[in-house]
């Protein structure tokens, strides 16, 4: 009984973190049932005394990778990654003009490896080790990808500013 | 940390995200006051952290929807039921301390060794079930009031009102039988004109009386009491002065 309500507790968080990821409420949605039905099925797998909220984020992101590689929506890996896949996407500046609106355009532009890390830091409030172990990965390797994807966003959103229409939101 | 006259990229964002220690902390700082250009990479950093807010915190406050919080709802029924299973848990329950799932731990002064009255965590969990239910907030809906109070009150062995909430500009929408501990408890749901809701929990207390507890965290808060026969709860995510005056009504009006 504690489990499920230390589950329900943090539905609110995890539908925030897999609409940021999917950039769509429905799929959002979708993705936070998946992940309560793959949770209930497997609570036993839970461990007393660890971080219930780090468990479902895990299991989240996971779900939404798999589908990710069978759906292969946007460039998944990241371009600057060591043992960079050779088929992985473009970088997402490279002789592009792009109007960006506001950070969520600009979010969408970036490789998920690195929107990913951008929202279990930046939004989510993760710490790095947290969240290295939520992906999977050494710190070191969330670190990089912090910097480039903030560096990118940076500059996408300064372009969307300087070169745009008077219209485009100033990002406050 | 490198040394005070070159800082990394990987410098810049630990600055930003909390991950240095003290020391390092005002020695970036120092730093930052004379590279305009680092500094203001930090403030861009800062403002896409302020904007991801804007953008997705909105999500946080939406109700649940019902799809989701129905999953974990019926999944207790595929939990072990029988009466005898339901006692071994309780009692595991009591003899670890276990209960408190969600954290109430320190929240409230109860000296009871779980933290928290059993009867409170029902409460607020099915609060949190419940009250973010599109199709389903109640068992019985409020247009068979008469009905519900007596069904409720057979079931809890006393007699017992829905609370008149209206003074307070809450409506009630209905109820529903609850168990808790294999023991009846009723949920009377209410709302507001603004769509907010409250629940108010009630289950047989044989002895007793205390005044108003309180309990909050994040997005709902309760105060409960006890008054013989019944203890109750009432739970909603409302600022806690204005839960308050509807808890004083509640009372008011249950009590004869």
């Amino acid at each position: 009984m504690d489990k499920k309500q230390a589950i329900i507790a943090e539905i609110p968080k995890l539908r925030r973190f897999a609409r940021a990821l999917a950039s769509d409420p429905a799929l959002g949605d979708d993705l936070v049932q998946d992940c309560l039905e793959r949770a209930l099925g497997r609570l036993h797998l839970w461990q007393k005394n660890t971080s219930m909220q780090a468990w479902l984020f895990t299991i989240l992101r996971n779900i939404f990778v798999n589908q990710l590689r069978h759906a292969a929506r946007r460039p998944r890996e990241d371009p600057f990654d060591e043992h960079k896949d050779q088929s992985g996407g473009s970088a997402p500046m490279q002789g592009q003009r792009l109007m960006i609106h506001d950070l969520g355009q600009a979010l969408d532009q970036l490789p998920e490896q690195q929107r990913e890390v951008i929202l279990l830091v930046g939004l989510e409030d993760f710490n790095y080790k947290d969240t290295a172990e939520i992906l999977g990965v050494p710190i070191g390797t969330v670190m990089s990808r912090l910097s480039r994807g903030r560096e990118t966003l940076r500059r996408l959103m300064d372009d969307g500013e300087h070169g745009g229409t008077p219209t485009l939101r100033r990002v406050k | 940390m490198n040394t005070p006259e070159q800082r990394t990229d990987a410098d810049l964002n630990a600055y930003v995200d909390g991950e240095m220690s003290e020391r390092e902390r005002a020695e970036m700082e120092v730093w930052l006051a004379t590279h305009a250009e680092a500094a203001a990479r930090v403030e861009a950093y800062r403002k896409q952290k302020e904007e991801l807010h804007k953008l997705f915190d909105p999500i946080i406050d939406e109700p649940v929807p019902a799809v989701l919080s129905e999953l974990i709802f019926q999944s207790r029924a595929a939990a072990p039921t029988s009466i005898g299973m339901r006692i071994v848990i309780t009692l595991l329950l009591l003899i670890t301390g276990a209960a408190g799932g969600w954290g109430l731990h320190g929240l409230q002064n109860s000296p009871q060794r779980t933290g928290l009255p059993n009867f409170v965590e029902r409460a607020v969990g099915a609060h949190l079930v419940y009250a973010s239910e599109v199709r389903h907030p109640v068992e019985v809906t409020a247009d068979q009031e008469g009905h519900l109070v007596a069904w409720l009150s057979k079931r809890l062995g006393s007699p017992i009102q829905a609370p008149r909430l209206l003074s307070a500009g809450y409506q009630l929408i209905g109820g529903r039988l609850l168990e808790e501990s294999s023991r009846p408890a009723a949920q009377f749901m209410y709302e507001d004109d603004r769509g907010r809701r409250l629940t108010v929990y009630v289950r047989a207390h044989a002895g007793g009386t205390t005044a108003f507890k309180f309990i909050g965290k994040d997005n709902v808060s309760a105060f409960y009491w006890m008054d013989a026969p019944f203890a109750y709860a009432l739970t909603g995510d409302i600022p806690r002065q204005e839960l308050l005056k509807v808890a004083h009504v509640v009372y008011e009006d249950l009590t004869p």
